[in-house]
């Protein structure tokens, strides 16, 4: 595959200088300050409404800033926000695959609208149709796939072009456990494979134990922890988990965050993914 | 993680990105061609819905058309009352089908779909002609079933091949000039409901104010200032001229051609400016 990139570089590949987003009176994400090394696998924790998702639609060029900015694969994602989007991929925590189109059909989309060598098309397509082990259901609607099934689409749609950056929104909500680890399998293989940077928003500790390199624990609109899964248990204590972590730097308090209409999404999603 | 302050990122190599503006414009075509390759596809596995928008005009041209054919109460000069209204019930078929396209897109934005396409690298402007012209391909089958139903009621068509394909050019300007009227809507309204509200508030006053089934003559003199800038008109005086032998374009084809056009070209600029927004 590209061997251009070097995955052991220290390079940040993610920099957000001071990013922040409003919506009317709500501070959704405060000054950020993050840098995201080459090739780790980063997780953005947080509760509901803490402002995960916000960021992650601002560095995917969906959501302009209210001020600060971020620089992605070297791009700013105001002034450069076409070129950022050549360079990264995107799994929405919505259902971005399409129901009405067979497997085939959304990688073939998804090829045409980033630009992958007509020559190259075909070959990449049924490589990762293969690697997501989808082989088989490639010409049925995607409408008729389980939930597992759709988000190892969804990542092969994402990463058909090698971005340099992939980002996930929950990319395992409403998975069940097998589902769920051979999505992660695939994370972790598709990594290695194509040298790809990643950042992961998710509430799930074991997620973000098993995959994630390093971690932030988002609360309002800020950073409350950062550092390694096993750096932020240390600190705790000899036998904290990331459990305790997260309730610390979240805060704890039961009635913070996560709107109805964040209800609303993250069960819809569920239930169709369901 | 580095905590010392980051020294300038080395930017990402620009493979594949077009240069130039013939390559643009080829990257432009390309994206385009995906997403209407993408919607016809839906659309031909799933047809029903082409079909049962046939009735409506259907229903017009067997009723109202034969009721009125009979008053003669209407001045439609050398056409017959039915030879005058059947281009017009094509052209309110095509903005009857066309004016809802745009509930489509708020339900691939429930979905994600739109999320996904506005992160690639696909110019807005490309994604929104994309779905315009899949909606155009879509009114098609409109004026296959119309003309047909036409020639069966009497109607003395022209049907010589360059007439035709004006017909079908026409119906589909018309198509993708509404569709992408009524996604410059859901952009605006960006739910289902209100869309639905929006859309019943105007196709009606869109279609009687145009000269449809009632020549401009015959309209009080503010209803033909506003027939005169509702493009539906133009449609319709170019269908009248392309479809049926004795019509004629008042303003003759080009202009009605060249009104179209523009007004196409400005929707789909304002419906590409729009289209983030609807994810946000």
């Amino acid at each position: 595959m590209r061997a251009t990139t070097s995955v052991t570089t220290d390079a940040p590949v993610v920099r957000t200088i001071a990013l922040t987003r409003r919506f009317g009176s709500l501070l959704a994400v405060d000054a950020l300050d993050l840098t995201i090394a080459a090739g780790t696998i980063f997780g953005l924790l947080g509760s509901n409404g803490a402002g995960k998702t916000t960021v992650i639609r601002m560095l995917t060029t969906l959501l302009p800033p209210t001020s600060g900015t971020a620089e992605v694969a070297g791009y700013d994602i105001v002034r450069d926000a076409a070129r950022v989007r050549r360079h990264i991929g995107y799994v929405p925590q919505l259902l971005s695959a399409d129901g009405a189109l067979t497997g085939y059909e959304n990688l073939l989309l998804s090829a045409r609208l980033y630009d992958v060598p007509r020559a190259e098309q075909k070959p990449r397509i049924t490589e990762a149709l293969a690697f997501m082990g989808l082989d088989a259901a490639a010409h049925t609607l995607v409408r008729t796939y389980s939930g597992g099934m759709v988000r190892r689409l969804e990542v092969a749609q994402a990463t058909l072009h090698h971005p340099t950056v992939l980002f996930l929104d929950e990319p395992t909500i409403g998975l069940d456990p097998i589902a769920r680890r051979a999505v992660w399998e695939r994370l972790k293989q598709s990594r290695q494979q194509f040298a790809m940077t990643m950042l992961i928003t998710t509430h799930d500790m074991e997620e973000a134990e098993v995959l994630c390199d390093s971690l932030a624990i988002m609360h309002s609109g800020r950073i409350a922890a950062l550092g390694t899964p096993a750096a932020l248990k240390g600190q705790l204590g000899p036998h904290a988990t990331l459990d305790d972590v997260f309730v610390k730097a979240a805060g704890g308090s039961i009635d913070q965050g996560g709107g109805y209409r964040d209800t609303v999404r993250t069960r819809s999603t569920t239930a169709r993914l369901g | 993680m580095t905590p010392s302050a980051p020294v300038a990122l080395p930017p990402a190599s620009v493979e594949g990105e077009p240069r130039g503006a013939l390559a643009a414009c080829a990257a432009f075509a390309r994206h385009s061609a995906a997403i209407l390759a993408v919607e016809v596809r839906k659309m031909l596995r799933d047809p029903t819905d082409l079909f049962t928008r046939a009735v409506q005009p259907l229903l017009w041209l067997l009723v109202f058309g034969q009721v009125f054919t009979r008053t003669r109460a209407i001045p439609t000069g050398p056409l017959s009352y039915i030879e005058f209204m059947a281009p017009g019930v094509l052209a309110q078929s095509v903005l009857f089908t066309a004016i809802f396209y745009g509930i489509g897109v708020i339900w691939e934005r429930d979905l994600g779909v739109v999320h996904k396409l506005l992160a690639s690298p696909a110019s807005r402007t490309s994604l929104v002609f994309g779905k315009a012209m899949a909606a155009g391909i879509r009114t098609v089958s409109q004026a296959v079933i119309i003309v047909l139903l036409a020639v069966i009621m009497g109607v003395r068509v022209r049907f010589d091949p360059m007439s035709l394909i004006g017909v079908v050019c026409a119906v589909m300007l018309g198509g993708a000039l509404f569709s992408t009227f009524s996604l410059v809507i859901a952009c605006i309204v960006k739910t289902r409901d209100r869309f639905m509200g929006i859309g019943q508030l105007l196709t009606m006053p869109l279609f009687f104010a145009s000269n449809a089934i009632y020549p401009l003559e015959m309209m009080p003199r503010w209803l033909r200032a506003v027939a005169q800038y509702n493009p539906l008109t133009y449609l319709v005086e170019a269908l009248r001229a392309l479809m049926v032998q004795g019509g004629a374009s008042s303003a003759g084809l080009p202009a009605d051609f060249a009104v179209l056009m523009l007004v196409f070209i400005a929707f789909v600029l304002l419906a590409a400016r729009l289209f983030p927004g609807l994810v946000r």
